[in-house]
């Protein structure tokens, strides 16, 4: 092999040019949109699914199909955060309607970085059951929302950008693409319309693995509630299917002073009347 | 019914300080038939059921008290009579850290899916044999059920004075094996009410290492009777004593939900085995788990065995001519449940099978909601395999199709 001084630097302004190009690619996103787009998202997640010690409110939603048949579900939800926004949550859901699942109960206790336990009490046979909750994208009580959609999803399950910053319906907003890192997701990536002085999520676009729209979120009403602005109606459109599902928070209050014990076995089978009411 | 007359009447004075309390009324109107397929019952007739119902559920919520009724209303065409029925009836009393229910209540304890173990509580097998709905699986007891919740480790304690059988298939609707079929007087002695006869049933329960844990014991009777030979004519079913000590856990494993529960059932008035006409001590034991396979559809399986103790002694005293039960008797389970359309429909498969003895159960139905009111349910119980004394097997000629059509309100 001839040695060639030439050659070599050369070589060696290549591989520094390379390294500059890297460097910069690492760089970029970073700087102008993941850090910030993720910090966005934390700060949406707090607004959105953590307000508040602890939180209460009557439900009723509405499942409509095309044909704008109606059913109805109506439930009391009550929420309790353990740790910071993002962390440790705990849920207790007791039935209304319809008449067939009435005093039914429905306890979930969220993880950050693993599966849900899930319970719930069947008061004709008096029974408590664990439930298989493997996939928090199935369906909740038959609506267009997923378990994870009223749960929240983990912010580190997926990469966010920020693609820009647009008004929508006159309110100023970030809109972040979210794209599932593992295998897990039913869905390519989704949108969110993040509000700039709430932080909560107007308006969300689910695209599918085709990257064809399936479903959309919107925030149709927000007030502020106890000094929490709160989504207090919102709807879950499935484009494919036409079938829709409107959620009304009839009343919601925060930190009412939820005792840990509520989330017991021995309070599945008796819901205390002051909290469900 | 006398008892549930006083159960009234006591309840009904209680219930003075519930005065102002929250009142609702619901229930629902509902229909349910079934059909013979393979062959007419022994009665002659087609029908395994057959009645429409009104049930009321009356609760009546104060702040640390409620009172609550379920009564049923039903015209039984086989019978072609119309009964009430109070299948519950209690008062609550909650407390900080202690709770209390007194009257007819209906209670479930273990893991199984239509298999107990630490369920204790009296059953009604005829319900799902005919395609009643589920919660007819379930008898109430009467009696107090107190719970105390000092902490982390709770504690249920169940007191029954009054003694309740299981219920089984009817000999006029179904074919049955009977060891002793020329016995035509057949006389029913249950355990009478006193002290020494309460039952008394004990769960402690917490959580250890992420598995919901329950210990289990229980001091009372078998529901299932025995038959005592009487004179040469006639036979005395009876139900023997029986204690319970059991244990349960439940949490997630491998994807899923794992359920283990064992029990051992001390047969006090044969404990060496050697008396043929009470069942010997038993160790009873189950694993069961259950997975979400995709969006609304989960299958769960279950593996159920009964190894009974001082088999030699059981074999030396079978008198000649009676079937031999197994020194280990198996069941396998499977239950996979498909809900469509909104989860208004909902697809499920039932089947227990019997590695031990070869008979089986099948239990396939079709339920929809029209709306949030009304539903329906269609479904068959299929038994067969076996020998004609097995569990199952006896049930071969009691196929059956039924449907279920409830209005709820």
């Amino acid at each position: 092999m001839v040695y060639n001084p030439l050659q070599r630097k050369q070589i060696e302004e290549v591989k520094m040019s390379r390294f500059a190009v890297v460097l910069l690619v690492m760089l970029l996103p970073l700087q102008a949109s993941a850090v910030t787009a993720k910090d966005i998202m934390k700060r949406s997640q707090a607004a959105f699914l953590y307000p508040g010690r602890d939180f209460k409110a009557r439900v009723v939603m509405k499942l409509i199909d095309k044909s704008g048949r109606e059913r109805i579900r109506e439930l009391t939800m009550l929420r309790k955060n353990y740790g910071a926004p993002g962390g440790e949550q705990k849920y207790f859901i007791y039935f209304f309607r319809p008449a067939d699942v009435k005093g039914m109960t429905f306890m979930v206790y969220k993880y950050p970085e693993k599966d849900d336990d899930r319970w719930l009490y069947v008061p004709a046979i008096d029974m408590v059951r664990r439930i298989a909750a493997r996939d928090k994208r199935s369906s909740f009580v038959g609506s267009d929302f997923t378990y994870e959609d009223i749960s929240g999803r983990d912010i580190e399950d997926d990469n966010h950008e920020l693609l820009r910053e647009e008004p929508l319906d006159g309110r100023d907003c970030f809109v972040i693409r979210s794209t599932p890192k593992g295998e897990d997701g039913d869905y390519l990536y989704r949108l969110s319309w993040i509000e700039k002085g709430s932080f909560l999520p107007l308006k969300e676009e689910y695209y599918d693995l085709k990257g064809q729209l399936h479903r959309v979120f919107t925030a149709d009403e927000v007030k502020e509630i106890e000094g929490f602005p709160t989504v207090t109606e919102r709807t879950m459109r499935n484009v494919r299917s036409g079938h829709r599902t409107e959620v009304r928070f009839v009343t919601v209050d925060y930190d009412i002073g939820i005792k840990d014990s509520l989330f017991s076995e021995r309070f599945l089978r008796r819901p205390p009347k002051k909290w469900i009411r | 019914m006398k008892k549930t007359w006083v159960l009234m009447a006591v309840l009904s004075l209680l219930s003075g300080p519930l005065y102002g309390a929250d009142l609702s009324l619901n229930g629902f109107l509902q229909a349910n038939y079934s059909y013979s397929v393979t062959r007419s019952n022994p009665d002659g007739g087609d029908l395994k059921w057959a009645e429409e119902r009104l049930q009321l559920r009356l609760d009546l919520s104060g702040e640390a008290l409620r009172l609550f009724s379920k009564t049923d209303l039903y015209y039984d065409h086989i019978q072609e009579e119309a009964d009430p029925e109070f299948r519950e009836l209690y008062l609550d009393y909650t407390a900080e850290v202690f709770d209390l229910r007194a009257g007819r209540q209906v209670i479930t304890w273990g893991l199984g899916d239509l298999l107990f173990i630490n369920d204790v509580f009296p059953k009604d097998y005829e319900a799902f044999f005919s395609g009643r709905p589920l919660e007819y699986l379930k008898k109430g007891v009467d009696g107090l059920k107190v719970g105390i919740y000092p902490g982390p480790v709770s504690m249920e304690v169940v007191v029954i004075p009054f003694f309740e059988p299981s219920n089984f298939p009817d000999a006029r609707r179904f074919w049955l094996y009977d060891p002793m079929p020329m016995v035509a007087e057949r006389e029913e002695e249950e355990p009478s009410s006193s002290i020494d006869n309460t039952e008394l049933a004990v769960r402690v329960y917490g959580d250890l290492a992420g598995f919901d844990t329950s210990l289990y014991l229980y001091r009372g009777f078998f529901r299932q009777p025995s038959m005592m030979p009487r004179s040469p004519s006639g036979v005395t079913l009876f139900y023997p004593e029986l204690s319970v000590y059991g244990v349960s856990l439940q949490g997630r494993a491998f994807d899923g939900i794992l359920s283990l529960e064992a029990g051992y059932y001390d047969s006090r008035q044969d404990r060496d085995g050697s008396d043929p006409v009470v069942p010997n001590s038993q160790t009873r034991f189950l694993v069961g788990y259950q997975r979400q396979l995709r969006e609304d559809l989960t299958a769960a399986v279950q593996y159920y065995a009964e190894y009974m103790h001082r088999y030699g002694a059981y074999e030396g005293h079978l008198p000649a001519g009676l079937p031999k039960d197994r020194r280990l008797s198996q069941l396998v389970s499977l239950r996979l449940t498909q809900l469509l359309m909104h989860q208004t429909l909902r697809l499920s498969f039932f089947s227990f099978w019997s590695p031990s003895e070869g008979d089986y159960l099948i239990n396939p139905e079709v339920r929809y909601s029209f709306t949030d009111s009304v539903w329906a349910a269609a479904g068959a119980v299929i038994f067969g395999g076996g020998e004609a004394w097995s569990r199952f097997g006896q049930l071969d000629e009691d196929d059956n199709l039924y449907i279920q059509l409830r209005y709820e309100f």
